[in-house]
C-alpha cells in the first residue's frame, strides 16, 4: 500500500514527502466531503409536516338514469333475499358495478356485538351484496370499517367478516399503520386521518344499519361515514351535523342500502339489550343518500327532516333531496 | 435417563447427534420454541373465517405456569388450595425427587436462554477464568435463602414470589418489554421498505409484512408502563452470564432452589472414577450448575442441572451418571443462621409493606383491577406479577402497577382506562391468569351485555365520575356526549339533560349535559377512553363501587345488585 515510514527511534516516525502529501489529501477530501454534505443538508431544512395523500377518489356516483327507480323498499323474511330483491328492483347490480371495478362495501362493524343485538349491519345482507358485486364482474370487493370497539372482536363477533369472506370479499382490518392524512375539503373537516382502503376504489356501497343515537336521533347512512376516519374522531360530535355533511360530500356513495331488518330503538348506537331491538324485516336501498336517510328516519322513528339538521344541510349542498316522496320508488313485500 | 449410563461413545455421525448433551440441546430448543410460541399466541388474533361469539384462546398459553412447582407451592401456601391445573406441576416435581434438576437443564426456557448466553464465552480466551468460576461457590446457596423468604411471604399472604419465579420473570420481561420493542423495530423496518421508492423493496416489504404478520407482529403496537425497566433488568440478568455462567440459575432462581432441595433423595447421581481423572478440568469448562464434577471433591448434587456436558467432555470417560450411585455427594449445606434470616425477611415483608395506609385505610382511587379479580387481600396473595393478563388484553388496558397498589403490588395488573377500556364481552385476562388472582369468568358472568343472558349482578370495576370543569357541555357550551355514545350498558349508565347555556358572546344555546347513573355503571372505562379532552379526561373511573370489595362502596342500592 504505502511505503513504510522509516523507523528511527522507538516512537519516532519520519514521514516521507509522498506519505505526508497523501495524508494531507485524505484529510482535505474528508473535510470537503463533510462541508459538501453540510451545505446540501442546510439547503433542505424545512418544518416537518406529514404528507397528504394524493389521488383520492372523491365521489363514486353513477350517472342518473331517467327511467329506473331511485329507491327500493323491500319487506320480507330472509335478509339475503331482501338485498337481492332490492338490487333487482333498482335495475340489478350491473347498473352500479361495472366489470373490473374495485368495489368497497362499507357495513357498520363498529361494535363488539352479535347480529341479534343490532349494533352492526346484518352479515347476510353484506354477504349478498358482495356476491352481487362479484357477479357483476367486480375485480375486487373490499369489506372494511374502522371499528369503535376492538376491531378484531367486532369483525369476528358481528359475523360480518366470516360471512363476507365466504361470499368472496376481501376483508381488511383497520391496521393502524394504514391511515393517511387526507384533505377532506369540508366546511369543518379539513385535514384528517382516513383509512387508506377507502381512498382509491371505483365504487362504494354504504350498508349501514338503522339505529337510535342520542345526538342525532338516529344513525343511518351518512353517520356511517364516521367509520372511514382515524384520529380523534371523538371531536366530531361537537359539530356533528356539519361534519356529517362534510363526510357525505367526501364519500358520495354509488348506492346506499340501509339495513332495517333489526333496528335498534333505544340505547344506541351500542345497544346490547335484546329488548331494544325491533324486528322490521325491511331493507331500503337508494341512489340518493339524503332521501334514504330521510325516509328511514320518518318511517321508523317518525322524525321529520327538520329535526335532523344534517339532512337539510346535505340537500343544500346538492348531495340529494329531502323529498323522498318525489323519488321513483318501488315498494315490495316478499 | 438410561441413556446417561451409556459407556464411551465412538465418534460417528449418528452417535454424535445422539450424544446425551445433543439430546439435551434438542429438548431445550423444543421447549423454548414451545414457550415462545405460546407466549406469542397469548393474544387474541381474531379470525376472518369464524364468527364464534365466545372468544377463547385456541392454545393452552399458561402451560408453563401450570408446570411450575414453585407457583403451585406458593399458590397452595397463600390460598390453601391449588388453582386450576396447577396439579400438573407434579409432572415436574415428582421426577425431580427421583432424578434431580433435569428441569433446569432440559426444559426451563429461561435456563436455556442463560445456557445460550453463557456458552458464548470463549474457551480459548477465558478458559482458565471459566474453570475457576464454574467451581462450586458458597454464594450459590443464596437461592435457597430467597426460596425460604418467598415461601414465608406466601404463607403469610403475598405473591411476591413472582418477582423471582423464572416464568413470571420471563413472561413479564419478554411479553411486556422485549416483544413490544421487537414489534416496534420490525414495524419501523417494514415501513422503510414499504415506503421505499424502489418497487422491488416495496414488494419485499409486502411479503415480509405478510409473513411477519402471521408469525409475530401485533395488530396494534402494545405499550407497557415500566417496560423499559423490565427490559433493562432482563438484559442485566442475561449479561451476568458473561461473568458467571447461569448466575441466575445458580444463585437467584427460587424454583431452582426448590428443585435442588427436593432432589436430595435423588437416585440418579454422578459417579466419578478418580483413578481415571487426570485433573484436566475439561468437565468444569462447560459445567452449568457449578456443582464440582471434577475428581477429588464431592459432587454437589442439588446444584447439578443434569446437562451432561461433563460426561461428554471427559476425555478419560471418568464421569458417568448412574442410578443408585455408590458415592458420597455433598448436599445443600445451608447455614441455619442464614435460613432464619431468609425466613424472617419473608415473614417481615408483609407487615412492613402493609404498614402504610395504602393497603387498608387509603386505597389508591385508581386501583382498578381486571374483571374477575378477587378482593385485594386475596389478589395480592395470589397474583404472581407474571404479566399474562397484560399481554393478552386486546385493548392494552392492563398495565403493570408501580405505586397504585403499594410496594408489594409492583407489577400487579391495573386497568388504565385512558390507555384502553375493558372490552364488554372480553374475559381473556381471567382465562390466562395462572393462579386465580383473576378468577376465571365467562362473558355471561361478567354480565355487561344482555347477549349472554345478562346476569343481574354485573362485575363492576369501579364507577365513573364527571369533572364538570373540563366537560364540554358543562364548561364550554359545546355539544359532545361521546361518553354516552360509548357507554356499553343497556340501559346506559350515562344519561343527559338538555340545558340552556350561554356561549362566549352571551347567546343562549341548547346543549345536552351528561350525568351518571352509578347504579348502572360497571366501571369499564369506555367513557374515559372516548372522552375528547385528551390529556386529563372530563370523565374518569375510580375504584369505588368495585364489586370484588365489600367495603369499597358508595351506594346503598348497589348492595343488592
Amino acid at each position: 500500500m504505502m511505503a513504510q515510514p522509516e523507523k528511527q527511534e522507538a516512537g519516532q516516525v519520519i514521514l516521507s514527502r509522498r506519505e505526508a502529501l497523501v495524508r494531507l489529501l485524505r484529510a482535505a477530501g474528508a473535510g470537503a466531503g463533510t462541508a459538501g454534505i453540510g451545505a446540501w443538508l442546510s439547503q433542505h431544512s424545512s418544518r416537518p409536516e406529514a404528507g397528504i395523500a394524493v389521488n383520492v377518489n372523491r365521489g363514486h356516483t353513477i350517472p342518473a338514469d331517467p327511467v329506473l327507480p331511485e329507491m327500493a323498499i323491500i319487506e320480507g323474511e330472509d335478509p339475503a333475499q331482501l338485498a337481492r330483491q332490492a338490487l333487482a328492483e333498482l335495475g340489478g347490480m350491473q347498473r352500479f358495478v361495472s366489470r373490473g371495478d374495485i368495489v368497497l362495501v362499507k357495513p357498520n362493524i363498529g361494535w363488539d356485538r352479535t347480529p341479534e343485538q343490532a349494533a352492526n349491519t346484518n352479515p347476510e345482507v353484506v354477504a349478498e351484496i358482495v356476491r352481487q358485486c362479484l357477479r357483476s364482474g367486480a375485480k375486487r370487493v373490499i369489506v372494511t370499517d374502522v371499528s369503535c370497539n376492538e376491531a378484531r372482536r367486532c369483525f369476528q363477533r358481528s359475523g360480518i367478516a366470516a360471512a363476507a369472506q365466504a361470499a368472496g370479499a376481501e376483508i381488511i382490518l383497520p391496521d393502524p399503520s394504514r391511515f393517511k392524512d387526507v384533505d377532506l375539503q369540508g366546511e369543518v373537516l379539513s385535514r384528517w386521518q382516513v383509512f387508506d382502503a377507502f381512498l382509491n376504489v371505483d365504487k362504494v356501497i354504504n350498508v349501514p344499519i338503522a339505529k337510535h343515537h342520542t345526538l342525532t336521533g338516529t344513525t343511518l347512512g351518512m353517520k356511517n361515514w364516521y367509520g372511514i376516519l382515524g384520529g380523534s374522531r371523538n371531536q366530531l360530535h361537537q359539530k356533528i351535523h356539519e361534519s356529517l355533511v362534510d363526510l357525505a360530500d367526501f364519500m358520495r356513495p354509488t348506492l346506499t342500502v340501509v339495513d332495517c331488518y333489526r333496528i335498534l330503538l333505544r340505547n344506541g348506537p351500542t345497544g346490547g339489550n335484546l329488548e331494544d331491538v325491533l324486528l322490521k324485516k325491511t331493507l331500503v336501498a337508494s341512489t340518493d343518500p339524503v332521501a334514504v336517510d330521510a325516509y328511514v328516519a320518518k318511517s321508523f322513528w317518525n322524525l321529520e327532516a327538520d329535526s335532523l339538521p344534517y339532512l337539510g344541510m346535505a340537500a343544500k349542498r346538492g348531495l340529494g333531496t329531502l323529498d323522498f316522496e318525489k323519488l321513483r320508488t318501488r315498494i315490495k313485500k316478499i | 435417563m438410561k441413556r446417561c449410563r451409556h459407556p464411551a461413545f465412538s465418534p460417528g455421525v449418528s452417535v454424535r447427534f445422539l450424544k446425551p448433551s445433543r439430546l439435551r440441546l434438542y429438548s431445550q430448543v423444543l421447549f423454548f420454541g414451545l414457550f415462545l410460541f405460546l407466549l406469542l399466541r397469548t393474544e387474541f388474533r381474531g379470525s376472518l373465517t369464524s364468527s364464534a361469539r365466545e372468544i377463547r384462546l385456541p392454545y393452552p398459553v399458561g402451560l408453563f405456569f401450570r408446570l411450575d412447582p414453585l407457583v403451585a407451592v406458593t399458590n397452595a401456601l397463600s390460598s390453601h388450595a391449588l388453582y386450576q391445573g396447577l396439579l400438573l406441576s407434579l409432572v415436574i416435581l415428582i421426577p425431580t425427587i427421583f432424578f434431580g434438576r433435569f428441569f433446569c437443564g432440559w426444559i426451563c426456557p429461561l435456563g436455556s436462554i442463560h445456557h445460550f448466553f453463557g456458552s458464548l464465552q470463549s474457551e480459548r480466551k477465558r478458559g482458565k477464568q471459566l474453570i475457576e468460576s464454574n467451581r462450586y461457590q458458597r454464594w450459590q446457596n443464596t437461592k435457597y435463602y430467597l426460596l425460604v423468604g418467598v415461601l414465608a411471604a406466601a404463607a403469610l399472604g403475598t405473591g411476591i414470589v413472582g418477582w423471582l419465579d423464572p416464568f413470571s420473570f420471563l413472561v413479564r420481561s419478554l411479553g411486556l418489554s422485549v416483544l413490544p420493542s421487537t414489534n416496534y423495530s420490525l414495524q419501523a423496518f417494514l415501513r422503510v421498505l414499504e415506503q421505499s421508492q424502489v418497487g422491488l423493496l416495496r414488494g419485499i416489504g409486502g411479503v415480509l409484512h405478510f409473513l411477519l404478520g402471521a408469525l409475530v407482529l401485533n395488530f396494534k403496537q402494545p405499550y407497557f408502563r415500566q417496560g423499559i425497566w423490565m427490559g433493562l433488568i432482563f438484559l442485566f440478568v442475561i449479561a451476568l452470564n458473561f461473568r458467571i455462567t447461569r448466575f441466575w440459575c445458580r444463585a437467584i432462581c427460587p424454583l431452582g432452589g426448590l428443585l435442588g432441595i427436593v432432589s436430595r433423595w435423588s437416585v440418579l447421581g454422578l459417579v466419578k472414577d478418580s483413578r481415571k481423572c487426570n485433573d484436566c478440568n475439561r468437565c468444569l469448562l462447560r459445567c452449568q450448575g457449578g456443582d464440582d464434577p471434577t475428581g477429588g471433591v464431592a459432587w454437589h448434587q442439588p446444584e447439578c442441572h443434569l446437562c451432561l456436558n461433563c460426561v461428554g467432555a471427559c476425555p478419560e470417560n471418568a464421569l458417568q451418571f448412574r442410578l443408585f450411585p455408590a458415592q458420597a455427594v455433598a448436599g445443600t449445606n445451608l447455614r441455619r443462621r442464614k435460613l432464619l434470616t431468609g425466613l424472617a425477611a419473608g415473614a417481615a415483608a408483609i407487615p412492613i409493606m402493609r404498614s402504610t395506609p395504602g393497603f387498608a385505610a387509603e386505597r389508591h382511587e385508581r386501583l382498578l383491577r381486571p374483571p374477575g379479580s378477587v378482593d385485594e387481600e386475596f389478589f395480592l396473595a395470589r397474583c404472581i406479577r407474571c404479566g399474562e393478563c397484560m399481554k393478552v388484553c386486546p385493548n392494552n388496558a392492563l398495565q403493570p402497577a408501580f405505586t397504585q397498589a403499594g410496594l408489594e403490588g409492583i407489577w400487579t395488573p391495573v386497568l388504565i382506562p385512558r390507555i384502553g377500556y375493558c372490552e364488554t364481552s372480553c374475559v381473556l385476562c381471567s382465562q390466562v391468569c395462572p393462579t386465580g388472582a383473576i378468577w376465571e369468568i365467562s362473558a355471561k358472568e361478567k354480565g355487561w351485555s344482555a347477549e349472554a343472558g345478562g346476569s343481574t349482578k354485573p362485575i363492576r370495576l369501579g364507577t365513573a365520575f364527571y369533572d364538570r370543569g373540563r366537560c364540554l357541555p358543562w364548561a364550554m357550551a359545546t355539544d359532545c356526549i361521546v361518553c354516552e355514545e360509548w357507554c356499553p350498558t343497556s340501559p346506559k349508565a350515562i344519561y343527559f339533560r338538555p340545558a340552556e347555556v350561554f356561549d362566549a358572546a352571551g347567546n343562549p344555546k341548547q346543549v345536552k349535559q351528561p350525568y351518571l347513573d352509578a347504579a348502572k355503571c360497571v366501571g369499564c372505562g369506555a367513557c374515559e377512553k372516548a372522552c375528547p379532552v385528551q390529556d386529563r379526561p372530563a370523565v374518569y373511573i375510580t375504584s369505588v363501587g368495585e364489586s370484588r370489595s365489600p367495603n369499597n362502596q358508595i351506594l346503598l342500592n348497589r348492595r343488592k345488585g
